[in-house]
């Protein structure tokens, strides 16, 4: 089905993040509140929120949030940012490859609460002001490094890693360094091709 | 997963008091209730899994002592701080410049993404990923001791034939620590009863009653460097590791092999085995095959032969054994033809 054949107007997309944010949004600011100001006579208790202070995409965000918050579930379902894909929750996929201080990581195995005061870029930071995309995200589409599209967000992360790295020297270099991304759809050679297209561009720029 | 308080410790001595210290002589690091994470890439996974349940975790990456995210190369020794990531040591030059095997150790573990989280303390301390273990309704004594061991009669491919005791066969899946075990390093610790040094090899601990103890540390012991000793062996070595698949898998067999030779003849030979073992594994009587003699087809299929002789395989994990040796004789092979 369409979008112009859906009768409410909504992408699912749109419906999906929008609704996250407006569920958020009020606890986040009555949490926000309440973590600030504990009361002198109780102790820290394991269920308390912590209050969280770190950039995402270039922009501050405060966040009130359980200890147990993924840095993936962070970004999903605290800020709205639903690029970052959750394949697996375990750290054997890679759909949920973020940057952290500018270093490719797995979303779902890092704890929000470890990254205070870190920078987060997420693929929904790539794409500069005017909307032009970012080399990988260019290379990708170049190269139709997709089918279902469900692990891009990951491998577009990683690849900007994997590149910064230097380990993008050879069509061997990328499988091995790319190899903690995985694509069920096996667009595995357009992605090797991908990633060599935006390192030369990189390269030149 | 169970809630949990977090703290953030400034400094060594710090984490050290913060520490579980009426837990620190009788409650092995991996029960205790107050635990430490770095990189989290093992213990996140394992929260999340029920399989750890800390009540309370300190994070050391704002320790402030800068060694502990330096790695040192001089004449005689690599000093890795503990805190130093998989991928950044894995990229130092000097590193595999002086000794290819640690380098390659390190490249050829898990991923890029997971190398750039994964503190080099943490890596060495991971826990089994045995398929038992890690689900936490299936009985397991090393989750729960005395409970039982499901991978005994269970689906055991990935399993140990070595150091495997009758109370648990889960593999060590480490690759860095084997390495390590075959460089003779030396592990650098502090807590309240002060700062020792373990040989590598006294780190880990055979599973046999009790696997629930995994390694020789107390609750509030913290890594804070490992030295790695440099020799003649260095410059000609390598990590040799096979999987399934090519790359980010567990090894099936592996080999850590460093050789000082004397024309064709081995004057000492380190060797070490990975994902046939329930600890980093030195093997020893391979080394002590070779010692003195010429290397060549003959004499390496001798050695691998010694390295596995003691070898108890379960229903599904016999291949390990010829498997091993092979892995075990093309990395002595191709070893000996490093041009250093």
């Amino acid at each position: 089905m369409s979008n112009s054949t859906n009768p409410s107007g909504l992408s699912r997309r749109t419906f999906m993040t929008g609704s996250v944010t407006a569920a958020a949004a009020v606890p986040l600011m009555a949490a926000s509140t309440r973590a600030a100001e504990p009361s002198p006579a109780r102790a820290v208790e394991p269920r308390d929120l912590s209050t969280i202070s770190l950039r995402i995409n270039k922009q501050a965000y405060t966040l009130a949030l359980d200890n147990r918050t993924s840095l993936l579930d962070a970004l999903r379902d605290h800020v709205g940012l639903t690029g970052t894909k959750k394949g697996c929750d375990h750290g054997q996929c890679g759909a949920c490859t973020v940057l952290v201080d500018g270093k490719r990581v797995l979303s779902c195995l890092s704890f929000a609460v470890m990254n205070q005061g870190r920078e987060v870029t997420t693929v929904e930071g790539l794409t500069s002001a005017d909307g032009e995309l970012h080399p990988v995200q260019q290379a990708f589409v170049d190269h139709d490094a997709f089918q279902c599209g469900y692990c891009t967000p990951g491998q577009i992360m990683s690849a900007i890693g994997c590149i910064d790295e230097g380990h993008a020297g050879s069509e061997d270099d990328i499988r091995e360094y790319m190899s903690g991304n995985l694509c069920r759809c096996a667009a595995y050679p357009n992605i090797v091709a991908a990633i060599i297209q935006a390192r030369d561009e990189i390269r030149r720029a | 997963m169970r809630p949990f308080l977090y703290e953030r410790p400034t400094s060594v001595s710090a984490a050290i008091a913060m520490a579980s210290h009426l837990e620190a002589r009788h409650v092995a690091p991996t029960q205790a209730n107050t635990q430490f994470i770095a990189g989290g890439t093992n213990l996140a996974d394992y929260m999340k899994l029920g399989v750890a349940q800390p009540e309370r975790l300190l994070d050391l990456n704002e320790l402030a002592e800068p060694a502990l995210r330096q790695i040192e190369t001089n004449d005689d020794t690599i000093r890795f701080g503990a805190l130093v990531r998989m991928g950044e040591a894995a990229d130092n030059n000097e590193v595999r410049r002086r000794c290819p095997l640690l380098a390659d150790s390190l490249k050829f573990a898990a991923s890029g993404q997971l190398r750039n989280m994964a503190s080099l303390a943490g890596n060495i301390l991971q826990r089994t990923r045995c398929e038992y273990f890690r689900e936490t309704s299936w009985p397991c004594n090393k989750r729960e001791p005395g409970s039982g061991c499901a991978a005994m009669e269970g689906v055991n491919r990935q399993h140990a034939v070595l150091g495997v005791s009758d109370a648990c066969i889960a593999t060590y899946h480490g690759d860095f620590a084997q390495a390590l075990i075959a460089l003779d390093a030396v592990v650098e610790v502090e807590g309240r009863r002060g700062p020792r040094k373990i040989p590598f090899a006294g780190l880990h601990r055979l599973p046999g009653d009790t696997p629930n103890i995994e390694t020789d540390l107390a609750a509030d012991e913290v890594i804070v460097a490992i030295e790695v000793p440099l020799g003649a062996w260095s410059r000609r070595s390598r990590y040799l590791k096979i999987r399934d698949r090519e790359s980010y898998a567990f090894a099936l067999a592996s080999a850590a092999v460093a050789l000082e030779m004397d024309g064709n003849t081995v004057r000492q030979a380190r060797i070490a085995l990975g994902g046939v073992a329930t600890v980093p594994w030195r093997a020893r009587a391979a080394e002590d095959a070779l010692r003195g003699n010429a290397l060549d087809d003959k004499t390496a299929a001798a050695a691998a032969e010694a390295a596995f002789a003691d070898a108890r395989p379960r229903e599904h994990n016999a291949f390990k054994i010829p498997l091993g040796k092979r892995t075990l004789v093309r990395a002595l092979l191709e070893t000996r033809d490093m041009k250093v």
